[in-house]
């Protein structure tokens, strides 16, 4: 056993979290929320500089790391910083759906990835699909050579920013059927292909993407044909650990801010950090936060297992984190009071941040019958 | 016991639900069941609308115009309107100053302030909270200084919800710093337009401009706009307070959001069925709605007490504590049950000029969630009312 980070990992977690806090200040952070891409490309070419995205790749695909204690200690620097820029979408969830599926010059996409000059969307997503991985209604027909997409999906983030969206649509099978779904790379302005973007309530972008007969050649598809969903649920795994790690990281600021403010606001002559109910309900955030910590580790650990154990250990970690996360975002707000409800103070943005988290690949919910199932089998 | 309301009550019900039917305009109620903002000409008309009837000021005596419903019949009022989707009466000048002036205002001051109150003329707004001073309001540092026949009024209010729109303000203000903080406030009206006066917003976490900060920079104030006498207005706040009691328990919001949830969840989509039909969110929506069952029977003991003339002591900080818990929930569960849609931050879709992102219910939810994180915050928060239930109950 050795809970230690590795030399390398605790370098990148100094080096990032030094630059994020000398760089990633919270007014810096509410001018790019306002911003109209909602991200800086300033911070993504320095994340880019920094190794970061290198990172969450294997030395084969290009980068010096990739497991999920890369992802891990990645995401919960972003968490902590409460950073809004799509790592998420283009190097864990586009990075590995390129890296599992593509051929030689689909994957030679990773090295501009790595190196901060290309944004990817995965478009999975639809209006009526909720969380579930499975359920894609999105057709793609043969057309001649070619492949024709028609179909909509929802709530695409970083999909203004990306070079290429990686849409799936169905060749086969039943609309949950997980055999029939193939993934196809998307250049940006492919004609067809409609975005409608908007701001996210925690920061970033996303848009609901209508694809109208959107003509693509075969050599577009990425891996075989209906056999795409093995790599989404990876990519997907990768993502849930890489939500936890940054939830975690969120919950680690939402408590530092809490504590200090619990040990310098002064009502009825004293800080009211000396009052024992607030004490108490402090302690149970630790005790949370621990909790919480060691969920994302097991998550981590045991992303290359597998299949059917690495989903139990994940869906695990995904349901905890939820009821933690909730329970710190909001006990912080309430123990701060006002202060914490107006826009301009970095824990609103912290708690926007934890909370929503839950809205991404499935819910503390979703997650607690994922493990039931799971555990059953 | 018995549960049921009189013939008289349900008659009355019957006459709320034909008023809000017939007079209530599509254009607000439809604003408010989407979560869209109300300008303060919407929040003006629809109190036109109520004086016209002489519903507006609820719980005033008849004397003053006002239509002196008791308890219960307040209580079917505001049950009636959440579910009507009215907007919300503005409390600050109708149910929280007016009763102050009509126990310990002169009679110049009723005169002049009661009738613009009912009537619009005057929007006002409160001055309690400071920076320094918010569950500890006794320590409030706001300055005012008799000199002549005016107070020079020096420091800061914060967290006034709607003092854009205000043209008044009710402000407790330090008159004499040195004796015991609770007997050295004065209750003060102000004039909005005097010189010296600066509104600056604080905008949310939702992104909504509700709540402001007030800056008095020697702000002459004439020493008529006294409310009663000078250094007791401590009284007076704490009398405000208890009367700022009805509907704490927020029982129509809550009914209307549970509402509106089971309507989210039959619509809403999971595993390919219908939300509602998912157990573990059908067991979530069951405890919220096992609780507000019994809190609206408590809210109705608590009520029909009130009608029978006693006065509500520590019951309703119990009513404050779990209301807030309950609408709180609802809203968490009605954030939950949009799933991915849940995620836009629809400000365009929010200002009613749009088209929605998903599904029309869709894009207040998150904003909602955040916002009313300030229910169990404001107006005393939770741990303050724990506070007084156990040093009521525990003699402390």
């Amino acid at each position: 056993m050795d809970f230690n980070l590795t030399e390398e990992r605790q370098m990148l977690q100094d080096t990032l979290r030094r630059y994020l806090s000398d760089k990633y200040t919270t007014a810096t952070r509410n001018t790019i929320l306002e911003s109209e891409t909602g991200m800086s490309a300033d911070i993504w070419a320095g994340l880019a500089e920094l190794g970061v995205i290198g990172a969450l790749f294997t030395e084969e695909e290009g980068g010096f790391g990739g497991a999920g204690f890369d992802i891990t200690t990645v995401f919960e620097e972003l968490g902590r910083a409460g950073v809004v820029e799509p790592m998420l979408e283009t190097a864990v969830l586009g990075g590995r759906l390129l890296a599992a599926l593509g051929n030689d010059s689909q994957t030679a996409l990773i090295e501009e990835v790595i190196g901060g000059g290309l944004h990817l969307a995965f478009a999975h997503g639809e209006p009526t699909s909720r969380y579930d991985l499975n359920r894609v209604a999105t057709e793609a027909k043969v057309s001649g050579g070619d492949i024709v997409l028609n179909g909509r999906k929802a709530v695409v983030a970083n999909a203004e920013a990306a070079g290429y969206l990686i849409v799936s649509a169905r060749e086969g099978g039943a609309v949950d059927d997980e055999a029939g779904i193939s993934l196809f790379l998307v250049p940006a302005g492919t004609s067809g292909v409609t975005l409608r973007g908007y701001p996210l309530f925690a920061g970033g972008r996303a848009a609901e993407v209508t694809l109208d007969e959107v003509r693509l050649p075969a050599s577009a598809r990425l891996g075989a044909a209906g056999a795409a969903y093995g790599a989404i649920a990876g990519a997907v795994a990768a993502a849930n650990v890489a939500l936890a790690a940054e939830a975690l990281g969120a919950m680690v600021t939402a408590t530092e801010l809490t504590r200090g403010y619990l040990m310098t606001r002064q009502q009825f002559g004293r800080p009211i950090g000396s009052f024992q109910a607030l004490q108490h309900r402090f302690s149970d955030l630790l005790i949370e936060l621990e909790q919480a910590r060691s969920a994302v580790i097991n998550a981590a650990g045991h992303l290359s297992d597998p299949v059917a154990e690495r989903d139990r250990q994940i869906a695990a970690a995904r349901n905890l984190i939820g009821r933690a996360g909730r329970l710190v975002a909001e006990e912080a707000i309430q123990m701060h009071g006002g202060i914490a409800m107006t826009q301009e103070y970095e824990l609103a943005h912290i708690a926007k941040r934890i909370v929503m988290t839950d809205h991404r690949f499935g819910d503390t919910d979703y997650h607690l019958e994922r493990f039931i199932a799971l555990s059953a089998a | 016991m018995d549960l049921s309301y009189s013939p008289a009550e349900q008659a009355f019900r019957e006459e709320v639900r034909a008023f809000l039917r017939d007079e209530l305009p599509a254009a607000l109620s439809d604003k408010v069941r989407s979560g869209a903002e109300l300008g303060k000409a919407d929040i003006e008309q629809w109190h036109a609308i109520l004086n016209g009837r002489g519903w507006l000021a609820a719980n005033w005596p008849k004397e003053y115009g006002g239509a002196e419903w008791n308890a219960v019949q307040r209580h079917i009022f505001e049950e009636e309107a959440a579910q009507a989707n009215a907007p919300r009466i503005v409390p600050f000048g109708l149910s929280m100053l007016a009763p102050v002036l009509m126990k310990f205002g002169n009679q110049a001051q009723k005169d002049y302030y009661l009738p613009r109150i009912l009537n619009g003329d005057d929007w006002w707004c409160q001055g309690y909270s400071e920076p320094g001073a918010g569950s500890d309001l006794a320590s409030l540092k706001t300055r005012a200084v008799r000199e002549g026949d005016h107070y020079i009024v020096n420091g800061q209010k914060t967290w006034t919800t709607l003092g854009q729109h205000a043209n008044k303000i009710f402000c407790l203000v330090r008159t004499n710093p040195d004796v015991k903080q609770q007997e050295g406030i004065s209750f003060l009206l102000i004039d909005m337009d005097t010189p010296g006066i600066e509104v600056r917003p604080i905008i949310l976490l939702d992104g909504t401009p509700e709540v402001n900060e007030v800056f008095f920079d020697n702000v002459k104030v004439p020493a008529e706009n006294l409310v009663g006498e000078e250094n007791k207005g401590w009284t007076y706040a704490k009398y405000l307070l208890t009367h700022e009691r009805t509907n704490i328990a927020g029982v129509g919001f809550s009914q209307a959001g549970l509402d509106a949830l089971k309507r989210i969840a039959r619509v809403e989509m999971s595993g390919g069925r219908p939300l509602i039909e998912n157990p573990h969110f059908a067991a979530r929506m069951a405890k919220v709605e096992i609780d507000l069952m019994a809190m609206a029977t408590t809210n109705l003991r608590i009520i029909s007490q009130a009608a029978s003339g006693q006065a509500p002591g520590v019951e309703s900080s119990m009513l404050k504590v779990k209301g807030t818990i309950i609408r709180q929930e609802i809203n968490d569960l009605t954030r939950r049950a949009v799933g991915p849609y849940a995620l836009p931050f629809p400000s365009e879709a929010l200002a009613g000029n749009n088209d929605p992102i998903g599904p029309d219910y869709a894009a207040p939810l998150s904003a909602e969630y955040f916002n009313n994180r300030k229910l169990s915050i404001f107006g005393g928060s939770n741990e303050i009312q724990r506070g007084i239930i156990a040093k009521v109950k525990m003699g402390g």
